[in-house]
């Protein structure tokens, strides 16, 4: 099976869930990418991660800065030779991959979190109802176009070279209608909750508005930023707005730390698609051991305050 | 011994009343204006679109929105709740040939029923006492009753507002003449949000106030116009579950006894109730009179403790709990009614005046039945232009001559005889019951159910504890309710948060939905009550009990689909 | 200037799919997709008390009316619902094709979305939808201001923050940071009833059942499964050590 991978950039580097599409992609089949708006240079990177040959097209002003329907235009030149085009999920991803699928009439499905081969199809797997069931889902229309969850694959390096083929593109009309006036620069106020990478969130465990402090200095030590959870909220020791959970902000960061949270379904909700949760609560049947990768029966006031040092240690 | 009664909460009906303040040409004018979008209400607006029908030359007199239907929940059907095993005479009378027992979202009629009265492991058949016989009753829910009425009422002409609270009664020169509807977009301290919304003045001809149990303005209308009955009013609560199951269930279930004890000290009464929805559906709900005294006492946790007994764990068994909630029963009867169930340009109707038969497990029918009886007595009174402050009285003659005023005449002195509540067992219950009410029993004097003085038990630490299969804790049966109130609005439930211990504790295992707690400990041995509004299922207990439910924003709660 | 806004009706409570059908089951309650509103929101804040119109435009069941009428009590103009027994089951590339259509007859300056749906968490739509326009589109706008023929976004990103200018007419999508929707007045939903909705079939648009639902779709669903068990989900008790177990779970998990 031929698969064309989208392989995003952001300034010098490649996006790492993008990569480790590429990855699956290698070990599913032939595995090609695609780069726009980038040189050459950064494209041979590629062959070290599985392509076998990486479709450049940078040679339009109009594909330097991050906008999806240029992107479309590229790709809808390569992907009907492909039985597969992949997109690692991102916001610029999501828009040329659904660009791509109604400009080619072509199944798109999104959400996925892995990809196999059953005989000659391919089967996704998408969670669904707020991850409480995982449907396998197929196409009926070729190009197969599928969009992956942050941290579905690793990126594997297999090493390898792959051969660069400069692309030309002729741009839809409508494609160059759209301009970047100042690109992506984080705010200088720091990452906000639904951002953040890591999150620290605090329960009623902590035992007191004072101990969110707690929170607070592991947060900074993992360079996170610092939830709640509604009990906390009400009774007045942390602001709403950095409340998770059903009535409060959902989150999804690579690392959820939670402290003292006893992990009721009303918190539960908002922070279950974290990608690993590490769970520390004095209560061995606290609901929250059961959706975390590593449970801790345990102290926070003892254990965080080590924990936090130790990262320090660790980071300098 | 404390009694919930001696800490009343800070609320005072006069601060629920007011005078129209919105400028004349803001004020939004309806014809008829009813509150509470459930059978009673829905039956008055449904009565009122065929009348309207029948009188085309009225509706220019209604004016441009002829009826107003006002829902504090998502929509008709959000906050209902009940068994729900329905007497079809009220339906079968408001519909006449127009809809058809079949069409209604039914699961049939009830295909044949058992009474058990259980212990901790067996199950004691008993021949159903004749109160408790149910053929020829139909099975529904009443939620999903409430959204077909709901499309029906708007059917036939009514404009139902949804998420919209009925905050005061507007009364003007001793007359209702609407209600003023809640703010929206408030944060927890009262402050005005990005989106506030403020509430508008609703004026109409005629007010019904549908509210159901615990009715907000209901309550606040008969202290105003001093209509409250001979006895108060008492309650019972009901805290139910809508299983899918693996295997159908064939009949209607009732059960007497375990898990409640029967001590005289403790004041426990009530029983539980199973019946199927369908091929793979069953409902399953326990009834405890608020009369009880032990603080410690959880009857979202009795319920919990019920599905454990080996005939209902068998019914369960490979199920999955798919719905949850709560709500109160009034269950005063007939010497809890108000004096009179109208007053100036008001009407009141249903659950709400605690038309409820308590021996029979009945309400449904009567709240259809007083609605249509309301709607015939406002469009009369409209229909003869009359100011409709003594013009309404015929509501009243209606009501004595219907099925209403007859079924509850005869089960009057039930409750003070066999103690309280929905499930009275045995030969006495039959023998009144036979004799339509003429065996004269005496009446005994009734009490307000938070005069009943405290006790504590550790009746809390034998409560199973929830395996997220069978049994559950409160919390994710809050969401399983499908509450998911914005919490930084201000707090609805007004208690006096100081309070001895016991009586926190009371609050604390009462609410099914977890949203009192014991806080900090006073110097004078007092605790403070925390409180977490946003969990509330407004099954009214709090009111029952010593405090006062009103209304949050509107579209808070639960949003029930197949209770 | 005119501006429509894409709504969808998404199912309410629990929810499931149905296994025969491996469709979402929407034949309970439903209510406005919450994302919508804010895009609900911002137009009628674009529109203010100028006499631009807003135009709701949702496909769907006929239950989608209620969330149309949401968006009409909120202070859209008028409503378009394209429903048709046969566009039931469609996927992105059909939904898109449907919509589309309905929008063009709409001549819209600004076609606005919401930044996703909370049944199907798809956050594609607006892409394919602008695709078949032929328009400019911009997502997660988390600032929008219409100057004169273009329109100017701010929005976010995983790097942070971009400012992007398009030409109108043009598509866009809002996160929902954008504003906080407006609780519709009790006027506003009185109101609601008495203005224009179309309901459009697809033999309106042009179509027939072959360009639609599962036959017009590129993607099917194969079968229904639990999810994994976190596999290798560890617990450990105790204060001591503890401290340096976690750091060297996350030493192993490259998270730190």
């Amino acid at each position: 099976m031929r698969f064309l991978v989208f392989a995003e950039h952001h300034e010098d580097g490649f996006v790492k869930n993008a990569l480790g599409v590429l990855g699956k992609a290698a070990s599913l089949g032939d595995a090609d990418a695609v780069v726009v708006g980038a040189g050459a240079g950064l494209a041979a990177l590629l062959g070290k991660h599985g392509a076998k040959a990486v479709h450049v097209a940078a040679g339009d002003d109009n594909l330097a800065a991050p906008l999806p329907q240029p992107r479309v235009d590229v790709l809808a030149r390569l992907a009907p030779d492909y039985d597969a085009v992949l997109f690692g999920q991102s916001v610029l991803a999501a828009d040329v991959a659904g660009g791509l699928a109604a400009r080619l009439d072509a199944g798109l499905n999104w959400d996925l979190v892995d990809l196999e081969l059953r005989g000659d199809e391919l089967v996704g797997k998408r969670p669904a109802l707020q991850d409480s069931v995982y449907v396998d889902v197929g196409w009926t229309a070729s190009p197969r176009l599928a969009l992956f969850r942050s941290g579905s694959f690793d990126p594997q390096e297999p090493g390898g070279e792959a051969e660069t083929h400069e692309l030309d593109v002729e741009l839809s009309d409508f494609s160059t209608r759209t301009t970047m006036v100042e690109q992506a620069h984080a705010e200088a106020e720091g990452k906000s909750i639904e951002d953040a990478d890591v999150i620290v969130a605090g329960g009623r465990g902590l035992g007191s508005p004072e101990n969110f402090t707690l929170a607070e200095e592991l947060a900074q030590a993992l360079g996170g930023a610092v939830g709640a959870t509604r009990a906390v909220v009400d009774a007045g020791w942390y602001p709403y707005s950095a409340q998770i959970g059903q009535t409060g902000k959902t989150v999804s960061p690579k690392l959820y730390v939670a402290l003292g949270i006893s992990g009721a379904i009303q918190h539960k909700v908002g922070m279950q698609s974290s990608g690993t949760i590490v769970a520390i609560n004095k209560d061995a049947n606290a609901p929250i051991f059961e959706f975390s990768d590593l449970g801790v029966v345990g102290d926070v006031h003892q254990i965080v305050p080590e924990l936090t040092e130790l990262v320090r240690a660790r980071r300098s | 011994m404390a009694r919930p009664s001696n800490f009343p909460p800070p609320f005072a009906a006069s601060d629920y009343v007011a005078e129209p303040t919105d400028p004349a040409d803001e004020r939004i004018e309806v014809g008829v204006l009813v509150v509470g979008a459930g059978p009673a209400g829905l039956a008055c607006a449904i009565r009122l679109g065929q009348l309207i029908e029948e009188h085309p030359e009225m509706a220019e007199q209604l004016g441009d929105v002829p009826v107003a239907v006002l829902e504090k929940g998502k929509q008709p059907g959000s906050h209902l709740l009940s068994g729900a095993v329905v007497n079809p005479r009220a339906l079968r009378r408001l519909f006449k040939d127009r809809v058809r027992m079949e069409d209604l979202p039914s699961y049939g009629p009830v295909p044949g029923e058992s009474v058990y009265v259980l212990t901790k492991r067996a199950a004691l058949p008993i021949p159903p006492p004749p109160p408790m016989r149910n053929h020829g009753n139909w099975i529904f829910s009443l939620s999903q009753l409430g959204r077909f009425l709901g499309e029906r009422a708007e059917e036939a002409g009514a404009t139902i507002l949804p998420e919209t609270a009925a905050q005061k009664l507007l009364v003007s020169h001793g007359r209702v003449v609407g209600v003023r509807t809640g703010d929206k977009g408030r944060n927890r301290e009262g402050g005005e949000l990005g989106n506030f919304e403020r509430g508008s003045d609703l004026v109409a001809k005629v007010t019904v106030l549908a509210e159901g149990t615990q009715g907000h303005l209901t309550g606040v209308a008969l202290d105003r116009f001093g209509l409250r009955g001979d006895d108060p009013q008492v309650w019972e609560l009901a805290v139910k579950e809508v299983w899918k199951v693996a295997k159908p269930l064939d009949r209607v279930i009732h059960t007497m006894g375990w898990p409640l004890r029967t001590g005289k000290r403790y004041r426990e009464f009530g029983g539980s109730f199973i019946y199927p929805m369908g091929k793979d559906m069953v409902t399953i709900g326990l009834v405890v009179g608020l009369d009880y005294r032990d603080a410690s006492l959880s009857v979202h946790d009795l319920l919990q403790e019920l599905k454990t007994h080996p005939k209902i764990r068998k019914i369960l068994a490979g199920g999955e709990r798919v719905e949850w909630g709560a709500k109160t029963i009034p269950s005063g009867g007939f010497h809890a009614l108000p004096q009179r169930l109208h007053a100036p340009g008001l009407l009141l109707c249903g659950d709400g005046v605690g038309m409820v038969n308590v021996p029979r497990l009945k309400g449904i029918h009567y709240a259809i039945e007083s609605g249509r009886l309301a709607a015939e007595a406002a469009f009369r009174a409209l229909q003869r232009g009359e100011t409709p402050s003594t013009a309404l009285a015929s509501y009243d003659d209606a009501v004595r001559d219907s099925f209403i005023w007859q079924d509850l005449y005869e089960v009057r002195n039930m409750r003070q005889v066999f103690g309280r509540g929905f499930f009275v067992g045995g030969a006495l219950a039959s023998a009144m019951t036979v004799s339509k009410g003429r065996v004269e029993l005496g009446k005994m004097r009734a009490e307000p159910d938070a005069d009943q003085p405290l006790l504590v038990t550790d009746r809390d630490k034998s409560y199973p504890a929830p395996d997220g299969t069978l049994t559950f804790d409160k919390l994710s049966s809050v969401f399983a309710s499908g509450n998911k109130t914005r919490d930084d609005q201000p707090n609805h439930i007004r208690i006096e948060r100081r309070v001895p211990r016991e009586v926190a504790e009371l609050w604390t295992h009462m609410c099914p939905a977890q949203v009192y707690e014991v806080g900090r400990e006073d110097d004078d041995g007092t605790v403070m009550v925390d409180v977490a509004p946003s969990n509330c299922v407004q099954c009214g207990a709090i009111t029952a009990k010593g405090g006062r439910l009103t209304p949050p924003e509107g579209g808070s709660g639960p949003e029930y689909t197949q209770t | 200037m005119r501006i429509a806004v894409c709504v969808k009706h998404v199912p309410e409570g629990p929810s499931r799919i149905d296994p025969q059908t491996l469709r979402l089951d929407r034949a309970g309650e439903g209510a406005l997709n919450h994302f919508d509103a804010n895009a609900v929101e911002e137009a009628l804040r674009l529109k203010g008390d100028s006499d631009t119109e807003v135009v709701a435009v949702s496909l769907g069941p006929q239950k989608a009316l209620d969330s149309l009428r949401k968006a009409l009590a909120m202070g859209a103009d008028r409503a378009v619902l394209v429903c048709d027994d046969d566009a039931a089951g469609s996927d992105l590339v059909a939904s898109s094709r449907l919509l589309a259509a309905a929008l063009e007859r709409q001549e819209a300056d600004l076609v606005l979305f919401g930044q996703q749906a909370s049944d199907a968490d798809g956050a594609v739509l607006w892409a394919a939808v602008a695709e078949r326009l032929g328009r400019p589109v911009v997502s997660q706008a988390m600032e929008l201001a219409v100057t004169g023929d273009s329109v100017r976004v701010k929005r976010q990103t995983e790097f942070g923050y971009d400012t992007i200018e398009a030409s109108l007419p043009a598509v866009v999508a809002v996160s929902d940071a954008i504003n906080e929707p407006r609780y519709p007045s009790l006027k506003g939903i009185m109101g609601a009833k008495k203005k224009p909705q179309d309901v459009l079939s697809l033999a309106d648009l042009g179509f027939d059942g072959a360009q639609a639902g599962e036959a017009g779709s590129g993607t099917n669903v194969l079968a229904l499964g639990e999810p994994p068990s976190r596999g290798d989900a560890r617990k450990i008790e105790g204060d001591a050590d503890a401290a340096q177990a976690i750091v060297d779970f996350l030493a192993e998990k490259r998270l730190l």
